[in-house]
Formats: structure tokens, sequence, C-alpha cells
């Protein structure tokens, strides 16, 4: 049991932080708080995709002179696709960060506060 | 046999109102005399194009006009959109073609009257309910039906809430709500039989016949298709709508219970029981029964119910709601004869109860009088329109020689010849309950005196003239049915046509 | 080298070309940000149709960006439903530039070339969707449509900040949970090309994975295409948005999301896939019907237009479900032209309740009352809009629930033509709620509206002065400038012309396209 959980971690750890992002953007009032809860959910994202393409024992997928050598065993090579597919994740997951930083700075200056249940009141009174 | 073409008459026919629609909202109010031209000029076109299409089919040439293909690449037939002045479409196109030219001249004289608001508004939705009347009775298969039902229930909303008081807006929502549930039980059935493979043409003696479904999807297919056709037809349980709306302008109610929308309903019947399922199909399913007594009962109570009311147009139009159901009826005993009495009904009944409601409304616009009880002594101050009323009330009891009467005389015969003589009986008892409800309003107006002693003379030249020539043609076509118009020979032809010689029951033809 | 394969590269690399120049020029020349954008959409619009006309020449191909062949390279797949809804989607927003123009000077302030950058940057978004062929290119597409979307919201003012933050928690959520089920598709497929990936997936020994998978993707796009449960965040933004946006982000932005979720059933997973052990198709049928009701009866319920009209989106999104639920190629087909139908249907509302707000100020559907002779084209494209959305032939609303009810009897699905048949019914109720308004009730308060206010409660008597001081905008009103009814009008006219046009649509583009 403890086994399949430990061989598994980079998966139990991803379900966790989804879990912890979604209770940050549905539990909490303050809206800073929501946007964190936005990140951590974007994080657990690209732990998933990371460790999804993780192979023990490979290394980075550069080659030096594999024609001297014959032909370059797969199994030798991290997945890189993956990895860049993140990093278009995490320039989307960041613009959206920006963006809703931004939206709090407007709604900051316009009602004095960040806390949800206040702005509810605010807007519908 | 009879042989089909391409033509562009019957788009015609429903284009011309469309036509005048559109002259009229243009027109606007500014220029009231041209703008109410438009609507006669247009009705006499009609009038001319429907003839001619008369005359054509009566020679056995069916014109056509193919609008839409809708040959899809999916495996079910194909289905157009399509207009065919068949023998029974012609007997329905001409009584709207003919009816709309004097409720068009009677509608201008009654809104001036009564200084009506929007009256812009009201002849433009008059039209185009015309043209969606005419697209119903010219329809070829079960689809353009829909359609044109449909646009019928969306260009009279309009008309039943001119009037804009909070009742009319009321009575407006029944009307949608009644009738466009119907039109989705319609699209609901039209949609299932070509899934089914169904090619939903007309065909007299029912394109079901032989189509091979099973009885539990033939009940509710008649289920969705009688349901359908039976909001507009007003058998009860479904009438509720027709008595609320009678808060429209009486012209409206003339065109609603005379010309086009019950009309449209009935016709539909005759469309769903002749040529959906046709005599042999209704009569191993049994459902005939189901709509008989269905009828018959809402004949009777029809009837009954009419002798309560004081108000003249509620009155009327629960006798509209017994007399569709004669109609009804007449389909349902799956006769040859009792078809043609239904036929020459629809005829029959147009002419006559719009006779009716002109009168009351040409009385309204007098004398703003609405009650029956009010009516004393009336006849003596307005003779002709009083006069007209008696002529169309003994048409509508039946007594010969009026149409109503050879209508019923066919109706009952029919009866008699497919052995069923309980509904002949219904026939006679209503017959009876007309002339309970009518005819006290005739002895009133005539043999009493009236309580003040105001005088008012006739209405205007524009709502008497139509009234006088109504309920001579109530005369002139029970006198003979053929004349000028052929209804008595198209109804027949529909009749042979729906019932061959060789299944012919027992009776034979007239 | 034949130039016209280079196409599919306008209809998404012009908008989002110019959404980088249109800000920057309309700070040195205000008005050249309106002229440009919508420049540019033409530009899209008509790349979108050359392309249409071309695949319906030569059949479907394929656009490599940069160059680089599959599936190494992102591939731009330009088939029979891809072209239509990229036209639709450029052709309306077209239309609605103009007609909302006087509402864009307004509200997007002293700013417009970021206004209409924005709104480039939505289009560049919604067509690259469209096109795209790609699982993690249509990730970073749907992600820049709705980047672009909440910022357009959020300009609405005070609610509109609101509405524009939650609508960006819950897109964003929408968005994560479709990467993470591309994740699980990846892995067990080992592509991200939406075609290899069926390929893949007919043989693949790890369905599991891939139907976990295809679980969350259905979850991400069904937020972002608003299925009931999922809908919360729509009332609000739709309301709240300025009026230049709502009309832009209605008619496309959430059918847009419809339809890369029905991308999935057509280019990724294969038939069959998604029924059985995970019930993804019948998860989608169930709440498609009952979206269809709620959001009838939610819209009947509402007193603003514009809330009005969100909720009938909800309900109208919910039929294009139903459709992808059942699954047939017809059922399909008919999900497809409601896309196209419903565009232009409720391009065509909202955009009268804008060109109403324009000339009334006033968004209660009881403050309409005598409107209809007053702003006759803009009540009457509403009317013909709304006459569309019941379903009445020959309109274009019509046909779509024609062939969804067929291919509901087809499989044999009677609750589908039930609710579908049903729906068309609900939808009069709060439609014809508006039109009765605007047509059928006099100008002029009612004697009896004095009576009330002097019977009524304190409450309804300080409501009541506020309105009757509203009543005489409606009693001055006069119809909307040509630039804004006329794009109104066409619209309009366009419901009646794709009812009519539907049998060639059907027959030649999308029947073709979902076999």
């Amino acid at each position: 049991m403890i086994d399949e959980i430990a061989a598994r971690f980079p998966y139990w750890a991803t379900a966790v932080l989804l879990v912890v992002g979604l209770y940050g953007m549905m539990g909490k009032r303050s809206l800073v708080k929501q946007v964190i809860g936005l990140s951590i959910f974007q994080s657990a994202i690209i732990l998933f995709f990371i460790s999804g393409s993780l192979l023990e024992g490979a290394t980075i997928p550069i080659l030096y002179s594999v024609h001297g050598e014959g032909h370059a065993n797969p199994d030798d090579f991290v997945n890189p696709l993956p990895h860049v597919l993140m990093l278009t994740a995490i320039v989307v997951g960041v613009a959206i960060t920006g963006v809703a930083l931004s939206f709090l700075v407007s709604i900051y200056r316009e009602f004095g506060t960040l806390d949800e249940r206040e702005l509810l009141d605010e807007v519908r009174g | 046999m009879s042989d089909t073409f391409a033509s562009g008459l019957p788009l015609a026919a429903v284009l011309v109102p469309v036509g005048a629609a559109a002259l009229a909202s243009l027109t606007t109010g500014r220029w009231p005399n041209l703008r109410d031209a438009w609507a006669t000029l247009a009705g006499i076109a009609m009038v001319a194009i429907t003839v001619v299409l008369l005359v054509e089919t009566l020679d056995d040439r069916i014109h056509r006009t193919v609008l839409l293909d809708l040959a899809l690449g999916i495996d079910s037939p194909n289905i157009t959109i399509a207009l065919r002045a068949d023998p029974a479409g012609m007997m329905f196109g001409v009584l709207v073609s003919v009816l709309w030219v004097l409720a068009g001249i009677y509608a201008v004289g009654y809104m001036r009257g009564e200084h009506e608001q929007k009256q812009t508004r009201f002849f433009t939705a008059f039209a185009l309910s015309i043209a969606a009347a005419a697209g119903v009775a010219l329809a070829e298969n079960l689809l353009t039906f829909v359609l044109f039902y449909e646009l019928l229930s969306l260009f009279t909303y309009p008309l039943v809430t001119h009037r804009e008081t909070e009742s009319a807006l009321v009575a407006g929502r029944k009307y949608l709500a009644y009738t466009l549930s119907g039109g989705v039980m319609l699209i609901g059935a039209a949609a299932w039989l070509h899934v089914l493979g169904v090619d939903a043409t007309f065909r007299a003696g029912g394109f079901l016949d032989g189509a091979g479904l099973d009885s539990v999807t033939q009940w509710v297919l008649f289920g969705l298709l009688a349901g359908g056709v039976g909001v507009k037809a007003a058998v009860m349980p479904l009438h509720s709508w027709l008595p609320s709306a009678m808060v429209a302008p009486t012209p409206v109610s003339a065109l609603l219970h005379a010309v086009a929308v019950v009309k449209a309903g009935v016709f539909g019947m005759v469309r769903v029981g002749v040529f959906v399922f046709g005599a042999s199909v209704l009569d191993d399913m049994g459902a005939w029964l189901v709509l008989a007594v269905m009828s018959a009962a809402t004949l009777l109570i029809g009837s009954t119910l009419a002798l309560r009311h004081d108000n003249l147009k509620r009155r009327l139009a629960y006798s509209t709601i017994s007399h569709l159901s004669y109609i009804v009826l007449g389909v349902a005993l799956i006769g040859p004869l009792a078809l043609t009495g239904a036929l020459l009904h629809i005829v029959g009944h147009g002419v006559t109860k719009i006779t009716l409601f002109f009168v009351a409304g040409a009385i309204h616009v007098k004398t703003h009088k609405e009650n029956v009880s009010e009516l004393d002594g009336i006849g003596r101050q307005m003779p002709i329109t009083m006069g007209a009323f008696a002529l169309a009330s003994l048409s509508m009891v039946g007594i010969p020689p009026f149409i109503l009467f050879t209508s019923k005389w066919y109706l009952g015969w029919g009866a008699v010849e497919v052995g069923q003589e309980p509904f002949l009986i219904v026939y006679l008892v209503s017959g009876m309950l007309s002339a309970a409800y009518l005819f006290p309003i005739i002895i009133r107006a005539f043999a009493r005196r009236s309580p003040d002693h105001t005088r008012f003379g006739e209405a205007d030249i524009r709502m008497v003239a139509p009234i006088a020539v109504t309920a001579v043609l109530a005369l002139v076509w029970g006198v003979a049915p053929d004349l000028p118009l052929g209804f008595f020979e198209l109804a027949s032809t529909v009749a042979a046509d729906a019932f061959p010689p060789s299944v012919a029951l027992a009776g034979g033809t007239p | 080298m034949d130039p016209q394969p280079q196409l599919p590269v306008f209809i998404v690399g012009a908008p989002l070309l110019f959404a980088v120049v249109v800000p920057v020029l309309g700070r040195v020349w205000r008005h050249s940000a309106f002229l440009i954008a919508l420049a540019t959409v033409a530009v899209a619009a008509v790349a979108s149709a050359l392309s249409l006309e071309l695949v319906l020449r030569q059949g479907a191909f394929s656009y490599y960006l940069g160059g680089w062949a599959p599936p190494v390279g992102i591939e731009y797949v330009i088939d029979e439903v891809s072209a239509l809804v990229s036209l639709v989607i450029t052709s309306v927003s077209f239309l609605v530039l103009i007609s909302t123009r006087r509402w864009a000077e307004r509200e997007a302030g002293d700013r417009p070339g970021i206004f209409y950058g924005l709104v480039l940057l939505l289009l560049a978004g919604l067509t690259g969707i469209v096109v795209t062929g790609g699982l993690f290119n249509l990730f970073v597409f749907l992600e820049i449509a709705s980047l672009a979307a909440y910022a357009l919201v959020f300009i609405g003012g005070r609610k509109a900040m609101l509405a524009g933050f939650r609508y960006l928690i819950i897109g964003s959520i929408g968005g994560a949970f479709y990467l993470l089920g591309v994740g699980f598709v990846y892995f067990a497929t080992g592509t991200l090309n939406m075609i290899e990936a069926r390929e893949l997936l007919e043989v693949t020994e790890n369905a599991r994975a891939a139907q976990v998978g295809a679980v969350f993707i259905f979850a991400g796009l069904g937020l972002k295409m608003a299925l009931v449960p999922m809908h919360l965040w729509l009332p609000d933004a739709y309301e709240h948005a300025p009026s230049s946006v709502n009309s832009l982000i209605a008619p496309v932005m959430t059918k847009v999301a419809a339809y890369a979720m029905l991308r999935m059933f057509l280019s990724v997973f294969p038939a069959g896939f998604l029924s059985g052990s995970v019930p993804v198709a019948d998860a989608l049928l169930i709440l498609g019907l009952i979206g269809i009701v709620f959001g009838s009866i939610a819209a009947a319920g509402q007193t603003d237009i514009r809330r009005m009209l969100a909720y009938s989106s909800i309900s109208q999104l919910a039929f294009i479900a139903v459709g992808i639920g059942l699954g047939t190629p017809l059922a399909l087909a008919a999900a497809l032209l409601h896309i196209v139908n419903h565009a232009a249907m409720k391009a065509t509302l909202f955009l009268a309740a804008s060109s109403i707000r324009l000339r009334v100020g006033l968004q209660r559907t009881h403050n309409l009352t005598g409107l209809g002779p007053r702003m006759p084209l803009t009540m009457g494209a509403f009317a013909i809009g709304s006459v569309a959305m019941v379903g009445i032939p020959p309109t274009a609303g019509f046909f779509s629930k024609w062939y969804m009810v067929q291919a509901g009897l087809d499989e044999g699905q009677w609750i589908v033509v039930a609710v579908v048949l049903l729906s068309s019914l609900l939808t009069a109720v709060y439609l014809f709620k508006v039109l009765e308004q605007a047509y059928l009730r006099p100008a002029k308060p009612e004697p009896s509206a004095h009576h009330d206010a002097e019977q009524g409660g304190s409450a309804d008597a300080a409501a009541r002065p506020s309105e009757q001081a509203m009543r005489p905008v409606v009693e001055r009103a006069r119809e909307a400038p040509f630039d804004v009814w006329l794009p109104l009008v066409l619209l309009a006219a366009a419901t009646v012309g794709l009812g009519i046009a539907n049998v060639v649509i059907m027959e030649h583009v999308l029947l073709p396209g979902v076999s």
C-alpha cells in the first residue's frame, strides 16, 4: 500500500495540489487568496505533465554525434515535448495571473476592499 | 386521372395577400383610403387566381408550385415544401379568398366606425393571416401544412390582442399557448413520419394506407396529428381559447371563426382523416370512433353552452365550437356522403357564421350593445342587417333550402350510410339546439318593441353590403351548391377520390 | 507556389497581428482603431469565405504552421465545418462591431485602441480554436480568447468588475481541467494531433487513461460553454458586460466552446469510446436536457433583457449539448446548424437590446411598453429573432429543431423529442413576454398604474417615481441611427435566410463534415 502510494507519489501530489487550489478559489473570501488558489491549481497541472514525462535514469534529449555511435536509444532520454508544452502553459498561467492581479488592483481602487462578501454587499446594496 | 404540372399560380395565391400586407404597411395611416384599398384590390386579384385554379382543378389539371426542395443526403424520403391546388384544398382556398374580399370591405367600415387604434397593423396582420390560410389550404404535404399552420398562429396573434386591454393580452397568451402547442404536436408528428420513411404527401385515401406501421405507432401519430389540428378545430377539451378570443374586434372574430383559423383546424382534420390516415386505416384502428364520440360530445355540449350565454359574440363562439364538430364528426364517420357533407359544411358554415358575426359587429358599431337581452326591437331599426341575421339563422338551423341544410342532409345521410344512426340523432338534436339559441334573438329583434326610443339606422354601407352578400350566398349555395364555384362538384370529387368505388360502403354514391 | 493554401493563416494571423498593432496606432490616431479592427475582421471573414469555397470545391485541407508537418508542427485543419463556423464567427463579429461602435466609443473611454486590440485578440483566439488541429494548440487559443473576454467583461463598470473576476476564476478552472485532460490523452497516445490521437485511441490498450482524460476535457469545456450546472458565471457576466461586448461574446464565445466540445467527438474520441463505463455522452445528453428546461424557465423569470437572454443562451447551448450527446451524424449536424443559427439569432437579440439601451437606457422588460412603433426596425429585428428562437418555420430556429427531433426519433430517444419540442413553447413564454410589452401595451401609463401607486406600500411607492420619471424617455425614443440598425436588420434577415438556405448548408457543408 505504502509502496503503491510512494511509486505514484507525483500523481498524489498533483491531486492534493488540485484540491488545495480548488479550495482556495471556492472556499476563500479574499480575492487575493482566490488568485493564489488559481496559481496552485495551474502548478499542479504543470507538475502532472512534467512527472508524466519523467524516465528513471534518462537524461536530457541532446545528442552528441549520434552518427558515430549508432542509433540513440529513446529510453535514455526524457521526452522533451511535455516540457515544451509546459513552458507555454506557464506563459498562459502567468498571463492569467497577471490579468487577475490587474483586476484586483482596479477592484481595490473602486471599492476599497478585496473581501468577496463585502464586495457583494457593495454591489447589491 | 388528373395530371399535375408545375405552375406559379398556387404560389401567387399565397403571395398576393403578402403583397397586400407589404403595401398596406408601407402606405401607413397617412393615406388610410389607399391602405385599405390594397386589401380589396388584392382580394379581388386573389379571387381571380383561385377561380382560375378552380376551373383548372375541375378540369383535372392540378397546378403545383415547389418552393423548396429539402432533398437531404440522409436515408429518409425527400421532403419538398410545395403548394398544390387539389380539389379539397381548392374548396378551402376559394372560400378564404371570397370571404377575404367581403371581410376586408367590412373591416374597413368596422374599424373606422369603432375608431380602432393601429389600423395599419391590423390590416397588415389580417392580410398575412389570409396568406397563411391560403398556404394551409394549398399545402401539398404535411410539412408545408405545418409551416403555414404555425405562421397562421403567429399572424393572428396580433389580431386577437388588437385591443391591447388586459383581457385581450390574457386571451392572446392563451391563444398562443394553445395554438403553438398544437403546432408543436404537428411538428413532432411530421418529424416522426419523416424518420419512419413515410412520404408525407397528402393523398386521397391516406398516405399511411399501406405504409405498414404498427398499431401503437399509428395511435401515437393519430394522437399527435388529431390533437394538433384539434386545437384549432376547437374540439373539446381543446376549445377554451376560442371563447376567450372573443375580446378581439369583430372582423377578427369573423376571420378566426369563419374563415381562417378554425377552418384551418377542421380542414386539417379533413387532411388528417382522409389524406393522412384514410378510411381503411382509421377503420382498422378504430380511431374513428374516438374522434366521433369526442366530436359528438363537443357538438352537444357546445350547443347547450351557447344557450347559456347572453353575450351575442360568446353565444356565436359556442355555436362555432358546436358546428366545427359537425365537420369533424363528418370526417370521423368515414363514408363518402358524410365527407361530402363535411366539406360542404366547411363552406356553408363559413359563409353563414361570417354573416352572424358581421351582424354582431354592425350592431356594436351602431349601438354598442353586446348582449342578446338588449336587442329588443332592433330589427325595425336595422331591417337589412337583422334580415340577414334571420336568413343566416335559418341556415344555421338547417332549414331548406339554405346551404347548411344541404350539408347537414349529406352528413345525416352519411351517418345512416355507414350504419351509425345514433350520430344522426346527435345531428338532429343539435339542429334543434341551434334553433333554441338563435331564434329567440330574431323574435326579440322583430317582435318586441324597443325599450328606449332612440332612432338609429343601418350601419355604414361598407358593413351592410358584405352582410347582405354573405346572407344571399348562404341561400344561393343552398339552392345550387355548384353555382358559380362548383363546391358540390369539388366535394364529391374529393369523396370519390377518397372512397374509390371498389371500397365504397353500402349506400352508393349520391 | 499556389497561394490558396495560405488562407488559414489569414483567418487567425490577421486578428492576432493587428491585436498588437491596433493599440499602438490607436494612441497615434484614435479613429484608426475602429477602422483597422473592422478591416482586420473583414480580412478574416473573406479568408474564411474563400476557405469554405475551396473546401467545397476540393475537400478538406491542412495548413502546416511554419511549414512544420505534424506531429511536430502545428496543423490547421480546414474542413467544411471549421470553415463554416469561422465564417459565421467573423461575419457576425463584423456586423456587431459596426453596430456597437457608438457603445464602444462611450465604454472604452479614451483608449479605443486597447478595446479593439482586445476584440481582435478574442477573435484570434476564437478562430484559432475553430481551425486548429492540435489538442494543446486548442488550449492556448482557448486561453487567449478567454483572457480577452475576461478583460472585455471587466470594463463594464462596478458590477461588471466582480462578474469579470468571477468569470476569470471559473474560466481558468475550465481551461486547467481541459489541459489536465489533454495530459491524460497525451500520455495514453503520445500525440497531440487530433486526427492522429483518434487513430491511436482506436487501437490503444491504455483506454482507461484516455477516458479519464475525456472526463476532464468535457468538464473543462462544459464550464466554458456554461453547461448546467456549470453555468453560474454566465448570467452575471452577460448582464453586466458592456453593451459593446455582450453582443459580441454572447453569440460567439460560448458557441465556440460548444464547437470545441463537438470537435472532441468528431475528431478526437472514436465513436463508442465515450459510452459504456465512462458515459460522457449520456451525461452530456442528460445535462443538456436539464439545461434546456432550466434555462428557459429561469429566463422567463428575469426582468432584465440581457439577463433573460443570458439564461436563454444557457438553454440554447444545452440544446447543442443534447445534439453532441446523441452523437449520430444527423444529431451532430443539427447541433452544428444550431451553433450557426444561434449565433445569428442571439446576435440579433443582443444587438437589439443594446440598440434599445442606446435610445432608451432601460433594460427592464416592463419598461419597454410601447417601444415597438417607436423603434420599428430595432423591435422588428427583435421580433424576427424571437420568432426564430421559438422555432416557427421558415426561420432558422425551426430547422435545427426539426433535425434534432429527427435525430432523437432515429435513436428512439423520446425524452429528447419531447424536451426539444417543449423548449420552443418555453422559449415562446419569455420572448413573447417582451414582444407583448413592446407592441401591445399602450405607451402611456395606464390609469390603473396611478391607482396602484396610491394604494401600494411605501417601498413600492419609492420605486414608482423613478419609473414614472423614466417613462417619457420611451415616448421620445427614436429609431436608432443608421449604422446601428443596418447590421441589426441584416442579421435579422440572416436568421430567415439561414432557415431557407438550411438545406444547402446541411447537405453540402454539415453532413459531409460530420461523416
